[in-house]
C-alpha cells in the first residue's frame, strides 16, 4: 500500500511536529509512507471567505500533485483539510465536468489520520502509554461531514494511562472557524473561553484533537488566560517515540 | 426603555444604516452576563426538549427527507400551487391578495382598516409581519386613523411595549428573564408587580382579554398552507391565536409565498416536525385549521377572510442556487444549536432573521449591502445543517453568500490582493517556501517566550485575545528532508 501524507500548511509551517509523529505511527504500522514535496495549502482560507476561484487555483495545484492513481490512499493529520478535499473540491468544482471528476476520484482516498488508522488499516490499539486525563474535542467537520467521531475516542481508550473524561456541550464548535477567528474576534473567544469553562469542569489536564486548527485557536486562548493544559494531536499521543524526542 | 422613535428604527435598521456591523453589536450582547444567562438556559431546556421527541419517532430522519422533496416539489410548481390555494380560499368565500412587496401589504391593511373604521387591530405572533414591520408602518402611514395595533403573543406583547425587536424567531423576548419583564409590565400597569411567572402572565391576561374584545380585525400569521383545500395551519401554544382569528368580524392572514405545501396530508410531516424541533413538545398546545370565513352554519370564525400571500423578495430565489432557504418552516431550531447565536443572542443580527437562517435569507431579501456581515457570523461548524428538520444547508448556503459578496467586489481590496496572493503562492511551491523563510524572519522581532503576542491589523483579531505561536525554525519538509525517525 503507497499511502502519500498530506500535511496541512499550518501543521508544514508552525507544527511540524504533527506531522512527525504521523509518521512514526504509520511507519509504526508497517506503513510505506510518501511525501510529495509540491504539496502546499488545500485552499480552506481562501474558500471559507468566498474567494471560489482562488481556491480552485489551490485546489487544482493539489489535485496535480496528489492526482492520478500513484497512490492508494492519501493521509491527513486534520479533519478540517481532509473535508475541503473530500467534500468541499466537488462542491468547487461542481459545474467543471473535467475537474469534478479528478476531485471525486481523489475524494474517497484522502482519509483523515485516525480514520485511516481504524477503518482503513483496522487497528485502533498502538500500545501507547500516556499519563492523564483527557477531553477529546473533535473538529466540527470531522464529526459532521467526515462523521469519524468516535473511532478517535476508542483508540484513546486504548492508551493505557490515559483516562478518558466526557464534557459538556462536547459538540460545540471551538470558534476557530478559520478567518472568523480573525473576522470576529470577540464571539471567537467567547466561543473558545466556554469550551475552556467545560474542560475546567472536567478535571482534565490534557485536550487531544485531530484538528491541529482547533488546537491551535484553543492552545493560543490557553496560553494567552495562563491555563496549564497540555494541547496534543492524537498522533502525538500515539507517537511511539513521544517523550524521548522533542 | 423610553425610546424615541428615530432611535429605535435606527436600532432595529441597524444594517442599513451601516453604523454598526455585527461586531459592535455582538461586543454589547458578550458584555450583558443576564442575556447570556437567558439564552443559555432557554436553549438547554429546548435542545433537551428536542432531543427526547426526536428520539421516539422511529422514522425521524426519514420525515426530514421527506420534508426536503416535499419542500423541493412546491417550488418548483410554486405557482401552480399559489393558485390552488387562492382558487381553494376563493371558492370558500375568503379574499386573496397578491403582494409583490411588504409596501403592498401595508397597502392592503390600511386601506381595508380605513373601509372598516377599525380602531383596534389584534395580531398573533407572525415573523411576516415583523420582516415588513407592520405594525410601525401602519401606525405611521395611516396616522389619521388612530389605528392602535397590538401584538398578543405574551412575548411579542412585552417585546412590543418595551419597544424591543423580537429576538428569537420562536421564543421572540428569550432575551429577558422575568426580572426584566416585570420591569416592563410594571411600567404599563402603574404600579410595581413582582417577579413572578403566574402574576404577570395574569396581568397580562387581563389587559389582553379587553383588547381581544374590541377588536375590528385580527392579523394572524400562518405556518402553512395546503394549496389543496386553502387551509391555513396555524400551530400555537397560547389560546391568543384563536382569540385573534375568531372573534373581530375581520381576520386577515399574511403568509409569505414559501410556506405552501402541496397537500393537507403533508401537514402530518411539518407539524410534527415544527413542533418537536422548535420547541420540544410532540405538538404545540393548539393547531388551528382555517380554511375561509364563518359558513351559514358554523357559530364562531370572522365574516370575512383575508389571505395575503406576500413575496417580498422570495420568488427570485426560486430555481437558484440560493432556493433551499426558502424551505424554513421556522423553527428555530438552528438558532439555539448556533455557537455563535449562542454568544451574542439575536439583537446582534440587526434584522429580524437571526441565527444562521437569518444570516442566509436576510442578505437574500434585502441585498447584500445591506446585510455584508452577517455571512460571515458563523464558524461554518454545521450545527445548523445538522439540526434543521427540512435539512437546508445552511453552512453551504453561507459559503456561497461569501462567494457572491466576492463576485460583486464587496469583499474589499485588502482580501483580494491578499487572496490573490494567497493562490499565487500555493500553486507555486517554491513561492510558498520562500514566503515560509521571509516569514520567519520577520516574525522575529514579534516573538516573546515562544509566542507572539502582538500581530499589526487585520491579524491583531487573532492576537489581541489569544497567543499564536511563531512558525517553526524547521518546517515540516526540511524534518521530512532531514529524514524522520
Ligand atoms: S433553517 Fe431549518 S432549523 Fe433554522 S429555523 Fe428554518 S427550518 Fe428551523
Amino acid at each position: 500500500m503507497r499511502v502519500a501524507l498530506f500535511i496541512p500548511c499550518y501543521v508544514d509551517l508552525v507544527s511540524p511536529e504533527v506531522g512527525v509523529s504521523v509518521v512514526r505511527v504509520l511507519r509504526s504500522q508497517g506503513v510505506e509512507v510518501f511525501y510529495p514535496e509540491g504539496q502546499t495549502c488545500c485552499g480552506q482560507p481562501a474558500f471559507n471567505s468566498g474567494f471560489f476561484e482562488e481556491a480552485r487555483g489551490a485546489a487544482r495545484h493539489f489535485l496535480d500533485v496528489f492526482g492520478g492513481e500513484r497512490f492508494d490512499y492519501v493521509v491527513c493529520p486534520s479533519g478540517s483539510c481532509t473535508t475541503m478535499v473530500s467534500h468541499y473540491y466537488p462542491f468547487l468544482f461542481r459545474e467543471l465536468p473535467e475537474e469534478l471528476e479528478r476531485a471525486e476520484g481523489i475524494g474517497g482516498r484522502v482519509r483523515e489520520f485516525s480514520d485511516f488508522l481504524a477503518n482503513v488499516l483496522g487497528t485502533e490499539e498502538f500500545g501507547a502509554r500516556f499519563e492523564g486525563r483527557a477531553v477529546f474535542h473533535c473538529g466540527c467537520h470531522q464529526r459532521r461531514e467526515l462523521g469519524v467521531l468516535e473511532e478517535p475516542q476508542r483508540i484513546l481508550r486504548n492508551v493505557e494511562g490515559l483516562e478518558l473524561v466526557g464534557w459538556e456541550n462536547e459538540e460545540l464548535c471551538c470558534g476557530f472557524g478559520g478567518t472568523f477567528s480573525v473576522k470576529m474576534p470577540e464571539v471567537s473567544v467567547a466561543m473558545a473561553d466556554e469550551k475552556i469553562r467545560a474542560l475546567e469542569k472536567s478535571g482534565a489536564d490534557t485536550l487531544v484533537s485531530c484538528d491541529p486548527s482547533c488546537l491551535l485557536h484553543l492552545k493560543g486562548r490557553l496560553d494567552r488566560t495562563g491555563h496549564g493544559t497540555r494541547v496534543l494531536h492524537l498522533a502525538q499521543v500515539l507517537d511511539p517515540r513521544r517523550g524521548r524526542v522533542g | 426603555m423610553e425610546k424615541t422613535g428615530t432611535e429605535e428604527r435606527a436600532r432595529r435598521e441597524g444594517l442599513a444604516s451601516g453604523v454598526e456591523g455585527f461586531n459592535g453589536r455582538a461586543r454589547r450582547a458578550l458584555a450583558d452576563p443576564e442575556l447570556h444567562d437567558s439564552i443559555a438556559l432557554f436553549t438547554r431546556k429546548t435542545l433537551k426538549g428536542r432531543a427526547a421527541r426526536l428520539a421516539e419517532l422511529p422514522d425521524a430522519p426519514e420525515l426530514r427527507e421527506r420534508a426536503y422533496h416535499i419542500k423541493q416539489e412546491t417550488m418548483a410548481n410554486l405557482d401552480r400551487y399559489l393558485g390552488q390555494m387562492a382558487d381553494a380560499v376563493e371558492a370558500r368565500g375568503g379574499n386573496v391578495f397578491f403582494a409583490e412587496t411588504g409596501e403592498d401589504v401595508v397597502r392592503y391593511v390600511g386601506e381595508l382598516a380605513r373601509e372598516k373604521g377599525a380602531k383596534v387591530i389584534t395580531k398573533s405572533k407572525s415573523m411576516a409581519t415583523e420582516e415588513i414591520e407592520l405594525n410601525r408602518r401602519l401606525e405611521e402611514e395611516y396616522g389619521e386613523l388612530g389605528l392602535e395595533v397590538v401584538e398578543t403573543d405574551l412575548g411579542e406583547w412585552i417585546a412590543q411595549l418595551a419597544g424591543d425587536a423580537p429576538s428569537h424567531i420562536v421564543a421572540p423576548i428569550m432575551h429577558m428573564n422575568r426580572h426584566q419583564i416585570a420591569r416592563v409590565l410594571s411600567g404599563v400597569a402603574g404600579e410595581p408587580l413582582p417577579p413572578d411567572v403566574k402574576a404577570l402572565a395574569g396581568f397580562a391576561r387581563r389587559r389582553l382579554r379587553e383588547k381581544f374584545l374590541a377588536a375590528d380585525i385580527g392579523i394572524s400569521g400562518a405556518n402553512f398552507g395546503v394549496a389543496q383545500t386553502g387551509t391555513v395551519c396555524l400551530v400555537t401554544n397560547e389560546g391568543n391565536g384563536r382569540l385573534v382569528t375568531s372573534v373581530p368580524p375581520v381576520h386577515v392572514v399574511v403568509m409569505g409565498i414559501e410556506k405552501l405545501v402541496p397537500r393537507f396530508e403533508d401537514l402530518e410531516v411539518f407539524v410534527q416536525l415544527l413542533a418537536r424541533n422548535g420547541t420540544g413538545q410532540k405538538l404545540t398546545v393548539y393547531t388551528s385549521f382555517i380554511t375561509g370565513p364563518r359558513g351559514a352554519d358554523e357559530l364562531d370564525g370572522p365574516e370575512e377572510f383575508h389571505l395575503i400571500l406576500m413575496d417580498n423578495g422570495r420568488s427570485k430565489l426560486l430555481g437558484t442556487e440560493f432556493e433551499e432557504a426558502l424551505y424554513c418552516i421556522r423553527c428555530g431550531s438552528c438558532l439555539n444549536v448556533c455557537p455563535v447565536y449562542r454568544q451574542t443572542g439575536g439583537h446582534a443580527y440587526g434584522s429580524t432573521y437571526s441565527g444562521p437562517i437569518g444570516a442566509v435569507i436576510t442578505p437574500l431579501l434585502k441585498g447584500d449591502r445591506e446585510a455584508k456581515d452577517l455571512p460571515h457570523a458563523s464558524s461554518l461548524c454545521g450545527a445548523c445543517w445538522e439540526t434543521c428538520p427540512v435539512g437546508i444547508p445552511l453552512h453551504d448556503l453561507l459559503l456561497k453568500l461569501r462567494n457572491r459578496q466576492v463576485d460583486e467586489g464587496l469583499a474589499g481590496k485588502a482580501q483580494e490582493i491578499a487572496f490573490k496572493g494567497f493562490e499565487e503562492a500555493v500553486e507555486r511551491p517554491a513561492l510558498y517556501r520562500a514566503g515560509a523563510r521571509l516569514g520567519r524572519v520577520a516574525q522575529r522581532p514579534l516573538v516573546r517566550d515562544g509566542s507572539v503576542r502582538r500581530l499589526p491589523p487585520p491579524l491583531s483579531g487573532w492576537t489581541d485575545f489569544r497567543d499564536l505561536p511563531p512558525l517553526a525554525e524547521r518546517s515540516f519538509r526540511e524534518l521530512w528532508r532531514e529524514g524522520i525517525d
